[in-house]
């Protein structure tokens, strides 16, 4: 069934989310979140540490119910998991059991690809993500950058219509986020998927997304500004950078953004 | 250290004990040789006598019957601690009610079962490998329900995520992951297989090593035990190289020595 063309890729209504607390008692982590991500539109979400940012990114992938609100996918209310959403972990996901290429093939079995087609269209996708040499590499042999492309390609590999990214880039030094930012920008522009991209670091913010949108610190955080970054795209994210327009965005969203750090420091500093 | 250094230095120790055993009962250091040798007997009559035992066919029978108790007792109980350990590992509640049998059931001394199996399974192999299965069994188990519930969360989520169903799941993500634990206990539990069979032999048997060592001892025949307990060592050894043999060729994946080299 076609979705609806004025249908939301995800959209977020009036969502709230709490946990449990082990000594009882609830804790209230985001709450009157209201955001909705239009098909092939890159949103980047920006926020203080322990915002709940990710807890947005697991509600959206149906990994976690929320305690209000709806949670809808193309117009359709989610129930269970996701289908239609790729996740790229912040954390390791691959199976270190598993071969790079097996990594990348396996995730095609769900849809019931015959292994010898998944395993040609693997060793596509890992050549699109430049590991066409590291086929055969199991991941504890492969470097942090290297992971995150196999897992680039675990995940585009099923063609999701929505890409959930939480941090993705976070544990890689600086040089190798770049490269990633900028390979994670082509593979992007080549179908223009809709984008849900949950980062600490406002400057990568900017430079991936059509949209930032920030959040207030913790606890019971919601959405507080919504700005369009209006560079042109393609754009080259060491570049972007240095654009008089990308020091104007930056400006304008960090004077929102830093109230809300400096809360979260207040309170503590929650990780 | 190198290798041939390391071997060397093995086979030194080896030899320095052989020899101080040598010394102490062929010359009269201790008391009377005849006298020593009736408790201690010589290295050089053990060999002689492993020597005669392999020349007849006789220890062939014996092996052939221990290993196949081993075997059995190996692969029922590690078969019964997988299916248990995953069963377990996915019902919280059935884990939480069997929780007091399974550790007073592990916490027996399973020599006591040995007569007990003797008379429910008779005197042939099936007491024996009911005995190690016992031993094998909670090793296996406790090891594959701690790898089951021990799989990284976030590999879970992102298999989910991937679209995998509980079938694929449990191929892709549960069954390696619990493979990891068996593995790592695979010399204890083979070891305590062929425990199970030597033991059950010693105590009630026709056949095998035990049975050997068992009859030896009965007749204080010391050079046939120490006979034994060498054909026995060398029965371990062997198997456990096959075991690590097996084990590098299926857990290739795992960083470690085993292929710490190529990254």
């Amino acid at each position: 069934m076609p979705p609806p063309p004025a249908a939301s890729a995800v959209s977020l209504t009036d969502l709230a989310i709490a946990f449990g607390l082990a000594g009882g008692g609830r804790y209230t982590a985001v709450e009157a979140i209201g955001l909705a991500v239009r098909p092939g539109e890159f949103v980047a979400i920006v926020g203080p540490t322990g915002c709940g940012k990710s807890t947005l990114l697991n509600a959206a992938a149906g990994l976690v119910r929320p305690a209000a609100g709806k949670v809808e996918i193309f117009g359709a209310a989610l129930l269970g998991l996701n289908g239609r959403a790729g996740y790229l972990f912040q954390q390791d996901a691959l199976m270190p059991w598993k071969t790079a290429l097996d990594n990348v093939a396996v995730a095609l079995e769900p849809k019931g690809v015959a292994q010898a087609k998944a395993h040609e269209q693997a060793r596509g996708w890992l050549a699109r993500v430049g590991l066409s040499a590291f086929l055969d590499r199991y991941p504890h042999m492969l470097s942090g950058g290297q992971k995150k492309r196999v897992a680039l390609a675990q995940v585009l590999i099923r063609d999701p219509e929505i890409l959930l990214m939480d941090e993705p880039f976070g544990p890689l030094d600086a040089q190798t986020r770049q490269i990633m930012g900028n390979l994670l920008l082509d593979l992007w522009a080549a179908d223009r998927k809709a984008v849900l991209f949950v980062t600490h670091d406002l400057e990568e913010a900017i430079a991936l997304a059509d949209r930032v949108v920030v959040m207030s610190a913790g606890p019971a955080a919601t959405i507080i500004g919504d700005f369009p970054v209006s560079l042109p795209r393609p754009r080259d994210i060491a570049e972007v950078r240095l654009e008089p327009a990308f020091h104007h965005i930056h400006k304008e969203i960090w004077a929102s953004l830093k109230v809300e750090v400096q809360k979260a420091y207040a309170a503590g500093g929650v990780g | 250290m190198s290798r041939a250094k390391l071997l060397g230095m093995q086979v030194g120790v080896g030899l320095a004990m052989l020899l101080l055993w040598h010394v102490l009962t062929v010359y009269p250091i201790l008391g009377a040789p005849k006298q020593i040798q009736f408790f201690f007997s010589t290295p050089l009559d053990v060999l002689a006598r492993v020597v005669k035992e392999f020349s007849s066919t006789e220890i062939w029978r014996h092996l052939w019957i221990t290993s196949i108790e081993t075997v059995l007792a190996f692969a029922f109980g590690a078969f019964g601690g997988i299916l248990f350990g995953f069963v377990f590992a996915r019902g919280e509640t059935l884990a939480a009610v069997f929780d007091p049998y399974i550790k007073a059931a592990n916490a027996l001394p399973r020599v006591v079962l040995a007569p007990i199996f003797a008379l429910w399974f008779g005197l042939g192999i099936w007491s024996k490998v009911a005995l190690g299965f016992t031993l094998v069994f909670f090793i296996v188990f406790f090891n594959v329900y701690q790898g089951v519930r021990e799989v990284p969360q976030v590999v879970l989520a992102n298999a989910r995520m991937l679209g995998m169903n509980e079938r694929q799941l449990l191929r892709h993500v549960y069954w390696p992951a619990a493979l990891t634990w068996v593995f790592s206990s695979l010399h204890t539990s083979v070891g305590f297989a062929l425990v199970g069979a030597v033991v059950g032999e010693y105590l009630g048997s026709s056949a095998g090593l035990g049975y050997k060592i068992q009859q030896a001892e009965s007749v204080f025949d010391v050079t046939g035990v120490f006979a034994g307990m060498l054909i026995l060592a060398v029965f371990v050894i062997v198997i456990d190289m096959l075991v690590s043999a097996i084990e590098n060729r299926l857990l290739v994946w795992r960083p470690g020595p085993a292929t710490g080299a190529q990254s």
